[in-house]
């Protein structure tokens, strides 16, 4: 039951209604919680005894982290729950996370062979999920660090690929020092994943379980060219692996912009990670997102459930062309938001100071790029957010004024096994382009970067 | 429509599929519903001297597989644990009212002969159609010297056998327990006793499992367990297998049989009418799911029949039988290899792996195009049929013949056995 606004009943016309407590508390509650509901024993079993357990099985080769799937199956299925758990994280230390937001109708779930024939995979992040919970309500340190080599590393950026490098790097005897600019590790775990797909402490609760291992050290709140610098860490420590992920966002490039409503989605959806009490968050009654990916998914979602009334995405291009998957705009569209494509946006009118309303132009290709009809329409809106896509920013890598590392398209170049062109300088994550945009790569990133670093180390 | 009507040992029912001798034909309520629900017949649970005797809590265990329930069974409960008087009162009143079902009483009583006349006697005043002499039950009343003590000496199956066709009119059918390493030896001593028919197979000796934390077997009794008989769809196989040599033995061959051992389907009906069985009957599986299951039983088999042209049981009935031979006989010159479907493969690569790692190496896995094939090295192939048994797909691996240009040879005229009785 939405409260009426305030501001609504009163001047409607007038005034932007941006409100807090649209909602009940029950209401921010269920919108908040969990949106998946755990698998109970015996679905669990069910769900483990499809799996095939098939030869060379298609879904690790579509993990990026390259979990034994089948092993782990297996395992629940015999009720080894521990050492399902243990099998997932050891290639993924973020099994946890990942068996939430993973999207595996594009990776594990899409390869499973239960599709052709049945068109219905295994159930596989769901059960990542029911074994790694297990592991973690027991309370147990699975691993053990091997013995000291007296090597530290520095890990720039506590996100899912910089605490993936430390931890199979504290694993093989090595000390590390994570260094994030934030007042918590965690990264979009903590910062930038939608609130239902990680509730409550879940993101923290699993750098506790990270940290557990021993031999990371944690210094928050420190950023890379602020901080601390580039050329210290390289001095102070034997290596060095970049995980800072982005740190910038896309203009819009419309005028309008810099009106009060328009907001950057990642930081508003950071502040409503951080907010305890979401009817604390002012939400406009009808927002508008710019953007494609799960970004613009993530917070039009969040918005509705914030008690957003018309929630409109509006992308350039078709359903297809969208970065947030099929089963993303789905969820999107059945939590009411309404998604327009074929359409950018070209002014944000005003009233005052504030945004009004966008204006927008349909959009279509023509000879292969994307070009405007010429025909225009305005949707009203009280929040404007954009979710256009986010960049890394190059200065914290500069040293006297110049950009030491060698970029390419705007992020830091890295060879196969993820070093940079700096000697003894690794990095991995968003910040280098290794693959998908998705926590799974930047574990497998961190993961591979701490292999590299180790036989580095080894050599020397 | 095919008919299903069935007459055997004299016993007509409405249909071949009889309810065996166990808790769900233990009293009027549950008989009557039974026969309500459409089955042809019951055998009524082991009627014993008084006193009753007592059972014990809890009586079953159950084998689960990989998500499907009771794919084995086992029980320790006893015989009827209520009056003689009570059961026989409720027997001819069910027999009264459903006058056109199949009406058999188990009995066991101690092997001596005044037992059996008398109760003989009590059974016949009820108008029961038949008797069957529980000769199987591995657990309990095996420990007082009756159920499979006698069923696994052949003289006492002979001289109890001879007993009541002595002090009957009724048909007797004895019941056989497949605790024993020849099924042929009890079998042949219920013929020579002048038995009307066998039924078989009664429940094996098995321990379900063992509960881990309180280290003991299942079911568990005030912490102890002992031995239950076992049954269930992972029995069917062993009930196979004894009622075919029942079939195809010179001295049995002919001997009616009602067969029993993990029937749950009209499918594992047909399978042992075709080995010769006249009727055929269900426990477990009524137990897991209810007496609704003879509904298909029922409809199956007449489609099934009709699609075969089958008129009547008779027809297909003991088809299988000449079928069934030793392995000695068995074409030596016969050549299959697998073929795979790639249309139908999903690329799971059990197959592989089952060849790879256990048989002849004669499936190789490729990548081609990046995708994944597993492709048949005939020359390699033995024909084993692993990989069609491990495929999760229907049809997508076939066993097709390879013509040898050899002619039949069996194993007696093999020129590697040293024993060939002739040269071909």
């Amino acid at each position: 039951m939405s409260k009426p606004s305030a501001e609504a009943a009163s001047a409607p016309d007038t005034a932007p209604d941006i409100a807090p407590g649209r909602l009940t508390p029950a209401e921010y509650h269920a919108n908040f919680g969990d949106i998946e509901s755990p698998l109970q024993r015996a679905e669990a079993l069910i769900d483990a005894s499809r799996c095939y357990f098939c030869h060379d099985a298609p879904c690790i080769e579509a993990c990026p982290t390259g979990i034994d799937i089948p092993g782990f199956i297996r395992k629940i299925a015999t009720d080894n729950v521990k050492g399902a758990a243990v099998t997932i994280l050891e290639q993924n230390i973020f099994g946890g996370t990942c068996a939430r937001v993973c999207p595996t109708e594009i990776l594990c779930e899409r390869a499973c062979v239960r599709n052709a024939g049945e068109g219905r995979p295994v159930n596989i992040g769901a059960l990542q999920r029911y074994a790694t919970d297990h592991l973690f309500a027991l309370g147990v340190e699975p691993f053990q660090r091997a013995a000291p080599t007296g090597r530290r590393i520095a890990i720039v950026g506590g996100g899912p690929a910089g605490l993936a490098c430390a931890h199979r790097l504290a694993l093989l005897g090595h000390e590390t020092v994570v260094f994030d600019a934030r007042e918590k590790l965690g990264g979009l775990n903590e910062y930038g994943i939608a609130a239902y797909k990680l509730p409550e402490d879940f993101a923290q609760n699993e750098v506790g379980f990270i940290l557990g291992l021993g031999g990371i050290a944690a210094r928050t709140g420190q950023a890379l060219g602020r901080d601390i610098a580039l050329a210290d860490l390289r001095r102070d420590f034997d290596a060095v692996f970049l995980a800072m992920g982005f740190a910038g966002v896309n203009a819009l490039a419309a005028e309008g912009e810099e009106l009060a409503g328009v907001e950057d989605a990642v930081a508003y959806i950071a502040q409503l990670r951080q907010t305890a009490d979401k009817s604390t968050l002012h939400i406009g009654r009808r927002v508008v997102v710019i953007g494609g990916g799960n970004t613009a998914i993530d917070i039009a979602v969040q918005s509705k459930r914030l008690g957003a009334e018309d929630v409109t995405i509006v992308y350039r291009r078709g359903p297809s062309h969208m970065s947030a998957t099929d089963h993303e705009q789905a969820f999107a569209q059945t939590n009411g938001v309404k998604i327009k494509h074929w359409a950018r946006p070209r002014r944000l009118l005003a009233r005052g100071h504030h945004v009004a309303a966008v204006e927008f132009e349909y959009t279509r290709i023509e000879e292969g790029s994307l070009a405007g009809t010429g025909e225009r329409f305005a949707l009203e809106a009280d929040m404007v957010f954009k979710a256009i896509g986010q960049i890394m920013l190059p200065d914290p890598l500069s040293e006297d004024g110049r950009v030491v590392l060698e970029l390419k398209d705007g992020r830091i170049a890295v060879d196969a096994h993820h070093a940079t062109s700096l000697p003894r300088v690794y990095a991995g994550g968003d910040c280098v382009a290794s693959g998908q945009d998705l926590t799974v790569q930047a574990v497998e990133d961190g993961k591979r970067a701490a292999a590299a670093i180790d036989r580095y180390l080894a050599k020397r | 429509m095919a008919d299903l009507r069935s007459e055997f040992v004299g016993i007509k029912s409405p249909n071949p599929f009889w309810l065996a001798s166990a808790p769900p034909t233990d009293k009027e309520y549950n008989v009557v519903r039974a026969f309500k629900a459409g089955w042809g017949g019951v055998v009524w649970k082991t009627l014993g001297d008084d006193p009753p005797i007592v059972n014990v809590a809890s009586r079953y265990g159950a084998l689960h597989v990989n998500g499907d329930k009771m794919v084995g069974f086992n029980n320790i409960e006893l015989i009827t644990d209520r009056p003689l008087e009570v059961n026989l009162r409720e027997i001819k009143q069910v027999k009264r009212d459903w006058p056109d079902r199949a009406m058999v009483v188990s009995l066991m009583v101690p092997c001596e002969e005044m037992p059996w006349a008398r109760i003989l006697k009590q059974v016949e005043e009820t108008e029961a159609d038949g008797v069957e002499l529980n000769f199987g039950c591995p657990h309990g009343m095996s420990e007082r010297g009756m159920g499979s003590a006698v069923g696994q000496v052949p003289e006492y199956v002979e001289m109890v056998a001879r007993w009541c066709k002595a002090h009957t009119r009724m048909p007797v059918l004895v019941k056989l327990t497949p605790n024993v390493t020849n099924i042929l030896g009890p079998a042949r001593a219920a013929k020579t006793g002048g038995a009307d028919g066998v039924s078989l197979i009664n429940t094996l000796n098995s321990i379900t499992s063992i509960d881990l934390d309180i280290m003991a077997p299942t079911p568990t009794v005030d912490g102890k367990g002992t031995h239950g008989g076992y049954c269930g769809p992972a029995v069917k196989p062993i009930a196979l297998h004894m009622v075919a040599e029942i079939a195809r033995d010179g001295i049995t061959r002919g001997l009616p049989i009602s067969a029993i051992g993990g029937i749950a389907t009209w499918r594992d009906a047909a399978e042992f009418i075709a080995l010769g069985a006249g009727t055929v009957q269900v426990c477990t599986a009524a137990m897991h799911y209810g007496f609704k299951i003879v509904d298909d039983m029922i409809d199956g088999m007449k489609n099934w029949m009709d699609e075969k042209d089958y008129a009547r049981i008779e027809d297909f009935r003991g088809r299988a039988v000449p079928n069934v031979t030793d392995w000695q006989y068995l074409n030596m010159n016969y050549k299959i290899v697998a073929r795979i479907d790639q249309d139908l493969c999903i690329k799971c690569g059990l197959c592989h792996i089952a060849c790879e790692d256990t048989s002849h190496q004669s499936i190789a896995a490729k990548r081609v195009d990046g995708q994944r094939r597993y492709h048949v090295i005939d020359e390699e192939c033995v024909g084993c049929n692993l990989c069609q048994h491990v495929c999760p797909v229907p049809d997508c691996i076939s066993m097709v013949q390879v013509d040898t240009g050899q002619p039949y040879l069996n194993w007696t005229q093999h020129p590697q056995n040293p024993m060939r009785k002739a040269a071909e």
